[in-house]
């Protein structure tokens, strides 16, 4: 079109380009102006105010002015805006109106006519005035009049298009101002036409765009234009606006590429789909690469030669913008466009032409952004720009291999032939690189000339993109990048240099649980540690393989068979292991014991069954699995006795180990499991507790550095323990999958054993759990034989017969036919034979085994029992009956003194002790057949009854009652009471007053008896008697036995009645009724009932002329507090030893309630005097002195303060004669020989009238 | 339209990936571990912000030559990376952000059914279906 025919070539250097100017007129005037203007006019910004809503720009403006012609106005369709002269302005001096006249009008005319013709409307006319030719032509017209001329010929209605300037190359401020006006004036008509004329560009160019369906519209010619408009805006230098062009453009062709993609081609786009000749990569060091550029100008480009042009234009412009950031970022996304619009275009390119280009390009953009930043600026920004080295390392490395850079033996013919042709593509070097030591092409050259140098390209790229990567943080990639460089050393046949990126990567993959990767770089480090001769790495990892599941069958296989054959080659160097781990090779899933609480007597035969699941694809046979087994003998161990055996069962005794985690997460599968384990602390005294807690034994495996660990594949950590004791079973196939394999061991030495180790040998191959966890242990004990006796029920009851429950348990004693236990009996204690005994036999575990009939030789003091025969550690139990006899029956006859004395003991003893029952023991020694000593057993026989008795009397008369409490559970039958007289006496009878003979006692119960007792002569001072009855218990009807009564004796003294006392209340005088408050008389009468007696002798007794005289002392208290008593309230008196000898006392007393009151108590005690001699006898008499008092303090619970103080004021006086003062004694008399016979009588008492307080006391 | 789809744990594990087709797993695998490297990057700088504004949706991650590799990140840092085909260029940025929200709403219930544990592998068949409906789709 007409770019060809454009008579200047297009400036293209647009930096350097500025808008046109043209300048007509005065040239000399001009040239004189122009430093200044030039100078001037960039000096302030100017606003732009842009169509399209688009933001308005400062913009600081320059200009390139040149003269005027007539050809430097475009023709009539001409696109090219930046030969496009934007303002015409004509330059004239003249102040004269004939020079005016003659010859500028013309001139003026002219002008005007050619912009017309062009139809130009940006144009200005300056006319300048100078002071200095005004002066000297002094006739001239004044100056406003030629503007004025110039204003009405040309400036119709646009006066503003005709500025002054006044002396512009003085110095002054009318000078100042001038130029001033003239800049902005020139400065706004500069952006109009800019805005005018652009518009109109854009406009046009838009048109030309919707043209685009139309079938003969050229992208490159549309490219042409547009990039015109983006020199424009560069021009102006606004980038950004240019950088939108490019932008635009680079949209659109995408668009097209991807449309034609998806069918919709357009006839254009063939053109580009070219095959690929040329691939010389981006060149970003010019500016504008005229070569391309032409290219496309002449439709010639291809797609690489579009995108390599557009490409370098962006980046110019961002770096223009100082965003080299982009440029990177943006380098990346147009190599992966090209490389996918090549693929989708269907372009034929070259293998490796595509991995050249992008290599070149990747290198020269690095280069750019090197060039125009500095060294900190590129290590901040690494995460830009390391995407891009990644690039070029890939693709120098896929270019390596397509030209057998990479094999061992170097290239072949072929390959070089490839090689030759890409090089071919690369074309010659360009001029501007070609100083550059490194470029981009001379480093491809050089890389794909020998073997040698691409090693080192290729190592230099990796090993910087690695750093980057690692620098930037970006692990995952650089340990990716490091497998890359693996594969290549491998490649190189150097597996050692390999085997350090694969194991960083493998530590990476791990850490992470990614599966496949793991599985990949696994089966990469196998081939590496192969090579390498690392035997038992490599073992390892083939274990690992060959168990790997994300492997096909096939590959598994080949690592199992690598294992097996390693063993079955080695197999004649003896004695040299290789120990591995065993998770890899097969795990353990549960063990069994039996028997199933893990607990074995000494030589028992214990089995552990374990559950291993086989990794391996194959069926492996194993020479051998074994356990080894940490031996403690552990003192006081509870778990050893056969207590702990019975009463602890486990479950099933399985013990399920947990499943071995999946590769993730990996945090917790890095770490060995805790072993926890129990700690007891004795003290090393008294055996008891001091401290317990749990510690943790592989504490230095958990705190180990996590970073210092090597890797997690190396068996450095599997130690072989070597122990004594080991459960070993020989020979075992084991199938892929579940495989029960069984130990059996005898146990030995008693202890705890603790499972610690499993180790599976294949040849020389040692596959070692290193800990079995959680904690298994088994329990070997050994037992003494013992025997146990104890009762079935809580206690044994004496009287009746009882079973006891023999337990013998074995232990390491084996009872044979014919063992006996020989009893020695304790005389009062029977064993009872039945006709037939019946023992069970049970084992340490309490199963029943047997059941067997054993026999009992009862021969006089020795009861024989012979045993059923019994393996060792069993149990054999039998019940026996066992009697005891109450022979030496509760000895309780020995009363003291006193009856009720020891009776009302026994009361408060029984209170005290609440319903205990008196036991006796019985020893029973035993003599075992294990055994040279005795056992003696201790059985403890309880009475089942408690008796009291008591003496009443009526009068004279006198009554026994028994009373039989039953203290125990159970109910019994009493029958045959009897009482009988010890003594025998003749003359004295027990007459029963008692109706049943048999009767029943229910548990926690009493029965009473009583008897009259009668006499014919004079009663002896004390009675001796025993009390028996028969019983049985109630529940069974028949006994076989016979049995003994219950028998009670005991001692009554002093029973005979020698005084009774009468008391009598009588109201006063005249008075029918007591009454409250008044006085009424108390008549206590005392007789003695029986001349002297032998329990009269003592010291209280006087005789004077055969006559005997006692002293007495009375006391009225009352308790209740119902009667006053008023005066003396007591006294002694001298008392004649003589039958119905009387003596009588009167008292007042008042009554203090109305009502039925009972009597006061008159108690009468024996008065003895001070006995000089009687030191000797001091303890008993102060024993019965204070036992009185106690007497006195249970009778009289509630007496009243006053009658406290007496007592308390007599007894002082007592203890002070106890200490040596002479003072008389009170004596109290036995129960039966005081009668009282006015006790329990009551008297009426009215309330007296006067009585206005009425006392109400709530208790 | 994606190739891969990938659930990884917040301690990096892969809770669940699959891709199309089955020969380039491992590929795949390599290609979405080493993505995380990007993904921390931008999680990393995202923390900064508040949680509340965070975006959820990561952006493209890195393109490669063949495959553009797409993040998204719950708010308990369980990633989901998305590999499209380079030349399945219909796919608009918002397409690819919906897809990322239909992955976490499916995960979501996953998540709620009581018998699955968290950490462990998806295994749920109605995830599974939904990650093969968005694999067909164009493809």
């Amino acid at each position: 079109m007409d770019a060809p025919e454009e008579p200047l070539p297009p400036v293209i250097y647009t930096m350097e380009n500025k808008p046109i100017v043209t300048c007509a007129g005065d040239q000399n005037l001009f040239t004189s102006i122009y430093p200044t203007l030039s100078q001037q006019l960039p000096r302030e910004p100017m606003e732009w105010r842009r169509s399209y809503g688009r933001a308005p720009k400062m913009i600081h403006l320059e200009s390139n002015f040149v003269q005027f012609k007539e050809e430097l106005l475009p023709k009539e369709g001409n696109k090219a805006l930046l030969t496009f002269p934007f303002l015409h302005i004509y330059w004239t001096e003249c102040c004269d109106t004939e020079v005016y006249k003659a010859t500028v009008k013309d001139d003026l005319t002219k002008w005007q006519n050619v912009l017309k013709a062009h139809s130009s409307v940006d144009w200005l006319i300056v006319v300048v005035e100078n002071d200095a030719k005004k002066k000297n032509k002094t006739n001239i017209l004044p100056r406003t009049s030629i503007v004025d001329k110039i204003r009405n010929d040309f400036c119709n209605k646009q006066s503003d298009r005709c500025v002054v300037l006044s002396d512009p190359l003085k110095d002054s401020s009318r000078t100042q101002e001038s130029w001033n006006a003239f800049l902005t004036k020139l400065r706004t008509l500069l952006l109009m036409s800019f805005t005018k004329n652009l518009g109109k560009f854009e406009d046009d160019m838009r048109t030309l765009r919707e043209k685009r369906t139309e079938p003969g519209w050229s992208f490159c010619e549309y490219f042409m234009v547009q990039e015109e408009l983006a020199f424009v805006f560069e021009m102006l230098q606004q980038f950004e606006d240019a950088l939108v062009q490019y932008d635009e453009l680079d949209a659109l062709f995408s668009q097209y590429v991807v449309n034609f993609g998806a069918g919709d081609g357009a006839n254009w786009l063939t053109f580009f789909c070219q095959p690929v000749k040329s691939w010389n990569g981006l060149i970003l060091r010019k500016p504008i690469d005229m070569e391309k550029r032409e290219l496309i100008q002449k439709q010639e480009a291809t797609l690489l030669d579009l995108r390599s042009y557009l490409f370098s234009r962006q980046c110019t412009l961002l770096l223009f913008l100082q965003r080299p950031w982009e440029v990177a970022q943006r380098a990346l996304e147009l190599l992966h466009s090209c490389v996918q619009e090549l693929k989708l275009l269907e372009v034929s390119v070259p293998p490796g032409a595509l991995d050249c280009w992008v290599f070149l390009s990747c290198l020269e953009v690095l280069q750019r952004i090197e060039g125009c930043c500095d060294r900190a600026q590129i290590d901040s920004n690494i995460a830009h720009t390391v995407g891009l080295w990644n690039y070029a390392t890939e693709k120098l490395k896929a270019l390596g291999y397509l030209c057998g850079l990479v094999s061992e033996k170097g290239p072949n013919s072929e390959d070089l032939n490839r090689t030759v042709d890409l090089l071919a593509g690369l074309g010659a070097e360009r001029p501007e690189t070609a100083n550059t030591a490194q470029s981009p092409y001379k480093k491809l050259k050089e890389a794909l000339s020998s073997v040698e140098a691409f090693e080192k390209h290729y190592l230099d790229l990796s090993h910087a993109t690695i750093e980057m990567y690692t620098s930037i943080g970006r692990i995952r990639s650089a340990k990716f990048v490091g497998k890359d460089l693996a594969e290549f050393y491998m490649r190189k046949k150097s597996p050692q240099k390999a085997e350090l990126y694969l194991q960083g990567a493998l530590k990476n993959y791990l850490a992470e649980g990614w599966a496949l990767p793991i599985t990949h770089t696994r089966k990469q480090l196998a081939e590496c540690q192969k090579h390498l001769g690392q035997i038992e790495n490599y073992l390892q990892t083939s274990s690992l393989l060959a168990s790997d599941c994300h492997l096909t069958d096939e590959e598994r296989k080949y690592f199992c068979q690598e294992i097996l054959n390693f063993a079955s080659q080695q197999t004649n160097s003896p004695g040299h292991k290789i120990v591995l781990p065993m998770h890899s090779f097969a795990q353990l899933k549960s063990l069994h014991f039996d028997p199933s609480n893990a607990v074995v007597h000494v030589g028992g035969v214990l089995s552990v069954e374990i559950t291993l699941w086989s990794q391996m694809p194959v069926p492996v046979h194993v020479e051998q699995i074994a356990i080894n087994v940490h031996f403690s003998i552990e003192k006081n161990n509870y778990r050893k006795t056969a207590e702990w055996l019975t009463k602890h069962k486990t479950s099933n005794g399985i013990i399920n180990f947990p499943h071995e985690p999946a590769p993730f997460p990996a945090s917790q599968n890095s770490l060995p499991a805790l072993e926890l384990y129990e700690m007891f602390e004795r003290s090393p005294s008294d055996n008891s507790l001091n401290t317990t807690g749990i510690i943790c034994k592989n504490v230095h495996m958990l705190l180990r550095r996590q970073e210092s660990s090597s890797s997690v594949d190396v068996p450095s950590g599997v130690a072989l323990e070597d122990g004594a004791h080991v459960l070993k079973c020989s020979s075992v196939m084991l199938e892929p999958g579940a495989n029960k394999v069984l130990f059996r061991t005898q146990a030995r030495e008693p202890g705890t054993y603790t499972l610690r180790q499993l180790c599976a040998s294949v040849g020389p191959l040692w596959f070692v759990l290193p800990h079995v966890y959680p904690i298994v242990q088994y329990d070997v004990y050994s037992q003494e034989p013992q025997l146990h006796v104890e009762p079935i029920t809580d206690s044994l009851l004496a009287g009746i017969p009882q079973k006891v429950r023999f337990t013998v348990t074995t232990g390491h004693y084996t009872v044979k036919n014919g063992d006996s236990l020989q009893l020695s009996n304790a005389e009062a204690m029977l064993i009872l034979c039945h006709a037939e005994n019946r023992a069970v036999i049970y084992s340490n575990t309490r199963e029943k085994s047997s059941d067997a009939s054993f026999r009992i030789q009862s021969s006089g003091k020795v009861t024989s029992i012979s045993l059923p025969a019994a393996p060792a550690y069993h149990l054999i139990e039998f019940e026996l009956d066992v009697l005891s006899l109450p022979s030496a029956p509760a000895v309780r006859g020995d009363s003291n003194q006193p009856g009720l004395k020891e009776s009302r003991r026994t009361c408060s003893e029984k209170l005290a002790a609440s319903h205990c029952m008196v036991t006796t023991d019985h020893k029973v020694s035993i003599d075992c057949p294990w055994s040279i000593y005795s056992t003696v057993i201790a059985l403890n026989f309880s009475i089942p009854f408690q008796t009291t008795h008591s003496l009443l009397s009526a009068g004279t008369r006198k009554y026994i009652q028994i009373c039989v409490q039953n203290l125990s559970e159970l109910d019994f039958r009493l029958s045959d009471s009897s009482l009988i007289d010890t003594g025998g006496s003749a003359d004295l009878q027990l007459v029963p007053l008692n109706t049943q003979i048999q009767q029943h006692i229910h548990s926690q119960q009493s029965v009473f008896f009583v008897w009259e007792l009668k006499w014919t002569r004079e009663p002896p001072p004390a009675l001796h008697c025993r009390f028996s009855v028969g019983f049985s218990p109630a529940s069974e009807e028949q006994l076989s036995v016979s049995l003994q009564p219950y028998t009670y004796e005991f001692q009554v003294e002093n029973f005979f009645t020698l005084y009774n006392v009468k008391a009598e209340i009588f109201p006063p005088l005249g008075m029918e009724y007591c009454k409250t408050g008044s006085l009424c008389s108390l008549e206590v009468s005392i007789t003695r009932l029986s001349d002297l007696l032998e329990v009269d002798k003592d010291e209280a007794l006087t005789e004077s002329d055969e006559y005997f005289t006692t002293k007495l002392m009375y006391e009225v208290v009352d308790n209740s507090s119902n009667w006053a008593v008023c005066g003396k309230s007591s006294g002694v008196l001298s008392m004649p030893v003589a039958a119905q000898a009387t003596h009588r006392v009167h008292m007042e007393v008042m009554p203090l309630f109305a009502g039925h009151l009972p009597f006061p108590d008159v108690r009468l005690f024996k008065y003895l005097p001070h006995h000089s001699a009687h030191s000797s006898q001091l303890d008993a008499d102060s024993w019965i002195e204070n036992d009185s008092l106690s007497v006195d303090k249970n009778v009289d619970d509630a007496v009243d303060s006053s009658s406290i103080k007496s007592r308390g004021s007599m007894h002082s006086a007592s203890s002070i004669e106890h200490r040596g003062l002479p003072m008389p004694r009170l004596q109290a008399f036995p129960p039966g020989q005081v009668f009282n016979s006015s006790s329990g009588m009551q008297v009426f008492v009215i309330p007296s009238k006067e009585d206005h307080v009425l006392e109400v006391s709530v208790t | 339209m994606a190739v891969c789809i990938a659930v990884i744990a917040k301690e990096n594990y892969p809770l669940y990936i699959r891709s199309v087709p089955t020969e380039d797993e491992l590929k795949f695998h390599y290609m979405v571990h080493t993505s995380l490297d990007v993904v921390d990057e931008k999680v990393s700088a995202l923390g900064k912000a508040l949680v509340d504004q965070r975006e959820l949706y990561l952006g493209l991650l890195y393109p490669t030559e063949d495959h553009k590799v797409y993040g998204y990140v719950t708010n308990s840092k369980v990633k989901f990376v998305m590999v499209v085909d380079s030349s399945n260029t219909a796919l608009r940025d918002n397409e690819i952000r919906s897809m990322f929200r239909k992955l976490h709403n499916s995960y979501t219930d996953v998540m709620c059914n009581p018998f699955y544990n968290p950490g462990d592998r998806i295994q749920s068949r109605a995830f599974d279906n939904m990650v093969t409906s968005m694999m067909i789709q164009v493809c």
